[in-house]
């Protein structure tokens, strides 16, 4: 019996269909997309609300390729390098913390008994609720903003170590200390190389919630930000800019997601190998 | 004590959710002795293995280790658990000198070399294990059989004074089984180890032991015919050493001591007074509290 190439439970579809499928839905959008905004023109000309392939690269070449005239920056890097400048503090801090306290936390019962519910319930704090307090308390400067994407994954960070601590076989732990390991070297020697790969799994889930908080934090008070700008732009309906900037974050989430990806699969063959 | 015993455990009583899983358990082994302990399932086989280990605590009694107080897990006991010995993240010539590293300061950094002495020590132990091909592997690319040997290997570089076993063979095929009991009697021999097997296979405990253990909740002693007991060691056999040869399973002699040793200990309908235990091998002692010594109907009681 032949195999089928896409239909049913038993289908194997080829390389080249897989890729074309995979295209597809893009396409489709696209299509779908400049269909919609052709029909509207065709209606009324001046139309902003869904603007053609044209008038976008127009806008796109305004913000990526000419120097703003008031401040002589070129808007679009300097808003990225604001952005990431925010997410990379506030998601790099969260995930050293949370390393050290969630191997800390996994391992110790002490400490476990001390932290743990405290950090399941912190984590149920919804963090924009609390951004009022931290624009209050921390300014509207960059402490506030990242301070909030900060606050946005540690927690989740941290319990996901945890569990992948306490995951780590007992036998594991014992063995370690019949070769000698004082508690020091067993945390930072034999747990931490391997929670490491799942560290950056998590770190990989929780960066889209990081974008969330940057993006809201700049909605409401920033000088500049890819968030900043979408928010401020939408007052003249300039939905040419909008997409655009849309699309490069959505960019930019996909390279990091696939540069930790990458990474998790060069530094740490045993991980890969056998998952 | 002038020549302390590796191992002295006395009136060693732990209890699970008030529940006795051993019941005034007394061991004594002396250095160079291959001791295999087998008894039914759930007799606390494991649970005595890991009150040797310092894993856990009794609750009653001394552990003893050349003299000093078992504690916690330290260097003084090698152990090789049935699974997850290894790390997954170090190579089988990283898992097998972990040991080493960890002694030294400064090891932790990523471009830190292990010493050469070390990783010689290292690949001779590999070599004697027969996995010096596979220095450079990861324990997942292992079999099951090539994984146990590694972690004997990670054990013996630390030379430990005893080394403990649980069921370290048990999930292995029968073949790779009887591969690796030749293996860890020429071991054993060649390097004079005090070791510490717990196997729920009778045959293989008879084959590599020098002293048999059976420890078993089924007895009978002058707490009454209802009371609940833990587990006790109801036989301590020395048996002559079989050598490396496992033709001897198939002997006769060894299929009847087999046989003999099924109604001691793991037959709930057979049980024997803790008066009349088989303690037959020379460390062996005893010492009962007064509840359990009085035969029923006699009135005298005492330790003997
Ligand atoms: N941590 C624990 N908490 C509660 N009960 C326990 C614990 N560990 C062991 N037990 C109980 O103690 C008894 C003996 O367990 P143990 O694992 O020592 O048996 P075993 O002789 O090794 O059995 P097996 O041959 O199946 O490995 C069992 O009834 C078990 O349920
Ligand atoms: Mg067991």
């Amino acid at each position: 019996m032949p195999t089928p190439k896409f239909w049913g439970l038993n289908a194997r579809p080829s390389t080249w269909l897989r890729y074309t499928l995979a295209a597809l839905p893009f396409l489709l959008a696209v299509l779908a997309y400049a269909v919609a905004s052709d029909l509207r023109h065709a209606d009324n000309p001046d139309d902003k609300l869904l603007p053609g392939l044209g008038q976008m690269i127009d806008a796109v070449k305004q913000v990526a390729l000419v120097p703003d005239k008031r401040t002589g920056q070129v808007v679009l890097w300097h808003d990225t390098l604001a952005s990431l400048t925010r997410l990379g503090e506030g998601v790099g801090l969260a995930l050293v913390l949370a390393l050290l306290s969630g191997l800390n936390i996994g391992l110790f019962p002490g400490l476990s008994a001390l932290f743990s519910g405290f950090l399941v319930v912190v984590s149920m704090i919804p963090p924009l609720a609390i951004l009022p307090i931290l624009f209050i308390s921390l300014g509207v400067d960059e402490a506030a903003k990242v301070a909030l994407i900060f606050i946005g994954t540690y927690p989740v960070l941290t319990r996901d170590i945890t569990l992948a601590v306490r995951a780590i076989p007992t036998e594991q732990i014992v063995k370690s200390a019949t070769l000698g390991a004082s508690a020091t070297a067993l945390v930072y020697r034999i747990v931490l190389p391997q929670i490491l790969p799942r560290a950056l799994e998590s770190l990989r889930l929780v960066l889209g919630g990081a974008w969330l908080f940057l993006i809201s934090a700049e909605a409401i008070a920033a000088t500049e930000g890819l968030g900043y700008r979408i928010f401020l732009v939408r007052r003249y309906l300039a939905m040419d800019t909008i997409i655009p900037y849309v699309a490069w974050i959505t960019l930019l989430g996909f390279l990091f997601d696939y540069l930790l990806r990458f990474c998790n699969r060069r530094l740490f063959r045993w991980y890969g190998d056998k998952a | 004590m002038s020549d302390p015993k590796k191992i002295h455990i006395e009136d060693v009583y732990k209890v699970y959710d008030g529940r006795a899983v051993l019941d005034n358990v007394d061991l004594c082994v002396s250095a160079g002795e291959f001791c295999a302990l087998v008894g039914p399932s759930g007799c606390g086989k494991s649970t005595l293995l890991r009150l040797i280990l310092g894993q856990e605590q009794p609750s009653r009694g001394s552990v003893l280790i050349e003299g000093q107080a078992a504690g916690f897990p330290d260097p003084r006991r090698g152990i090789v658990f049935q699974r997850y010995s290894l790390y997954p993240h170090l190579t089988v010539l990283d898992n097998v000198l972990l040991g080493r590293r960890l002694a030294q300061p400064w090891s932790w950094l990523p471009w830190s070399k292990p010493r050469p002495d070390d990783r010689d020590e290292a690949m001779d132990l590999l070599e004697r294990v027969r996995l010096g091909d596979a220095a450079a592997k990861f324990p997942h690319e292992l079999s099951g059989g090539m994984q146990q040997r590694v972690a004997i290997a990670q054990a013996l570089i630390m030379k430990p004074p005893v080394l403990l076993m649980d069921e370290p063979f048990g999930a292995l095929d029968p073949d790779t089984r009887e591969d690796l009991q030749v293996f860890l009697l020429e071991l054993w021999e060649r390097e004079r180890l005090t070791m510490f097997f717990v196997t729920h296979d009778l045959e293989e405990a008879c084959f590599l032991g020098t002293r048999l253990l059976v420890l078993s909740q089924y007895y009978t002693d002058a707490r009454g015919a209802d009371a609940p007991r833990g587990g006790k060691i109801v036989a301590d056999y020395r048996l002559s050493p079989t050598g490396t040869a496992t033709a001897v399973k198939r002997r006769d002699e060894f299929k009847n001591f087999i046989h003999e040793l099924r109604e001691t200990g793991f037959d709930p309908a057979i049980r024997r007074h803790v008066k009349d235990f088989d303690l037959e091998h020379p460390d062996s002692f005893q010492t009962l509290t007064a509840e359990e010594y009085r035969r029923d109907g006699e009135k005298s009681a005492g330790n003997p």
